[in-house]
């Protein structure tokens, strides 16, 4: 059963046509990789999933619901959540300040607790840095704090924006692990990664974006083994 | 010392007024050139409502109301049309809303000033020293409003989604949070303040017309600059220092003609020396 279903998606910016109707679907509990290079579209279309740039046409469907025109902080109490890319973390606020953000739209104490219990456990660094000021972390533990304060909202999906884009490799080691420990205790990913080798890796299926289409799609380990896929992503 | 006294409280109505600039500057990214307005059509609901009901107490309160709804009024129905425009048309729109208001007072109540007196203090000796009984007040409620706006936007949820919305308004909403309500929000607090602005501003100058708040309105501008625009600390100091400037200014006989020269001066020698204000950071450009 697909929980996150994109048909025929076109955004534009402008004269250009970022995305000329791309449909792909994400079934529960799956993880999902977007993968492309710069400029493909990838980012376009998970913030046109997420609400947060319009779309000239095309059906978002998330929880059987149409979602195509809800506004993007709607979404985020029904369980659609999104660490952007490039973190976007709230640099004069405290880690721990981050971390409650996360949490706007809940109202339940103990529920509140629980989760800043369980994103401490994936991340302990943070629970550490609980007092320093966001801006002052490191690009990786950055990258922590983004996802702690996206999974604050207990998400069903969770896009995931160029997760390792930045990090040092030891970074998207944990990074990448704690994804599929966070997909294996029940969310869906849907995964935007530039390190097509990594994303296809953890992947369950995935799809390969050029210039604003989908042009391959297959599991990850079918893509991994493609001629042409090795060949235009994975360095021959 | 009195001059210093008088210094502090018209420096925290400036303060009061520049919070108002700098925290719509601060989250919607604008210049609210009507903020200043919003201080006159206060001013107008205090004589309306003292003439009606001679209640001190009755006019306060309307004239926080009424500020405060205009506030919101104006952004739904001037700005938040204007949403993601170039910041030039805003800026022109502003400046519309600050004509829009100063003309519909001027229709109303006509061009010519009118006395207002809400209620008068008098003085206070202590030992040696007499002081304005109202300033005294102003600047003891003015520090609490800042103490109590401060807590707020530390401590309260609401205020911790401002700053948010400040920062990275994608962000915000990627948190759940509903960026309009919190522009909203905005605009009705800072009116708000400006109501209070309103209240201490006629215990000083007794009178209103329909460029009252010109005047408060550009100094409170110049004060939240120096601070730092954005930056509420900064919204506070840099108004207390203008208010202490002028009062100091005016105090000494030799310069006290050239007193907005001086202040709008240090203004100027402010930016060359530290152009984001005070207290203002320099916001990375995102990519």
């Amino acid at each position: 059963m697909a929980i996150l279903e994109v048909k025929d998606l076109k955004v534009n910016y402008g004269l250009i046509k970022a995305i000329k109707g791309v449909s792909f679907e994400v079934n529960e509990g799956e993880i999902v990789a977007l993968i492309g290079a710069n400029g493909a579209g990838k980012t376009t279309i998970l913030h046109a999933i997420s609400g947060l740039i319009p779309k000239q046409a095309g059906t978002v469907t998330y929880c059987g619901h149409d979602i195509t025109s809800t506004s993007a902080f709607k979404l985020i109490p029904q369980g659609l959540a999104q660490v952007p890319e490039g973190r976007r973390i709230f640099q004069e606020l405290t880690v721990y300040e981050n971390i409650q953000l996360g949490y706007f739209t809940g109202k339940d104490k103990k529920d509140y607790d629980e989760l800043v219990e369980k994103v401490y456990s994936y991340f302990p660094i943070l629970k550490e840095r609980s007092k320093q000021i966001a801006g002052t972390l490191s690009g990786g533990e950055q990258q922590m704090l983004a996802m702690s304060r996206a999974l604050m909202s207990k998400p069903k999906v969770l896009l995931l924006d160029e997760p390792s884009m930045g990090l040092s490799p030891l970074y998207v080691n944990t990074i990448f692990s704690i994804i599929e420990e966070i997909n294996k205790s029940g969310t869906t990913v849907l995964l935007n990664e530039q390190n097509a080798r990594k994303a296809l890796s953890i992947a369950d299926r995935a799809y390969v974006l050029e210039i604003g289409k989908i042009t391959m799609t297959g599991t990850g380990e079918e893509l991994l083994n493609d001629e042409n896929v090795k060949k235009a992503y994975l360095g021959g | 010392m009195s001059t210093i006294i008088d210094g502090l409280s018209l420096g925290s109505i400036y303060a009061l007024i520049a919070l108002g600039y700098t925290m719509v500057y601060g989250i919607a990214k604008m210049l609210n050139f009507a903020h200043g307005d919003i201080i006159m059509i206060g001013a107008y609901a205090l004589f309306t409502m003292m003439n009606l009901t001679g209640s001190p107490i009755v006019a306060i309160i309307t004239a926080i109301v009424v500020c405060t709804l205009l506030g919101i009024v104006i952004e739904k129905v001037a700005y938040k049309p204007l949403r993601g425009a170039s910041p030039l048309a805003v800026l022109i729109t502003a400046i519309g809303v600050s004509y829009l208001l100063q003309s519909v007072a001027q229709i109303i109540y006509g061009a010519k000033a009118r006395p207002v007196t809400l209620f008068s203090l008098g003085t206070v000796k202590f030992g040696e020293v007499t002081l304005s009984l109202s300033a005294l007040v102003t600047l003891i409620v003015c520090a609490v409003i800042m103490v109590g706006l401060t807590l707020f936007v530390k401590c309260t949820k609401i205020g911790r989604a401002m700053v948010a919305v400040s920062e990275d308004k994608a962000a915000a909403q990627l948190m759940g949070v509903n960026v309009n309500n919190i522009i909203s929000i905005t605009f009705a607090i800072g009116s708000c303040l400006a109501a209070f602005a309103a209240v201490f501003y006629l215990l000083q100058i007794s009178a209103t017309s329909p460029t009252l708040g010109s005047m408060p309105g550009i100094k409170a501008f110049t004060a939240a600059v120096i601070g730092g625009i954005g930056s509420i600390p900064g919204a506070m100091i840099g108004g207390i220092l203008l208010g202490l400037i002028e009062k100091l200014c005016q105090s000494v006989t030799a310069l006290s003609p050239y007193t907005t020269a001086i202040e709008f001066g240090i203004l100027i020698l402010i930016l060359l020396v530290k152009p984001t204000g005070l207290l203002g950071r320099k916001r990375r450009e995102k990519v």
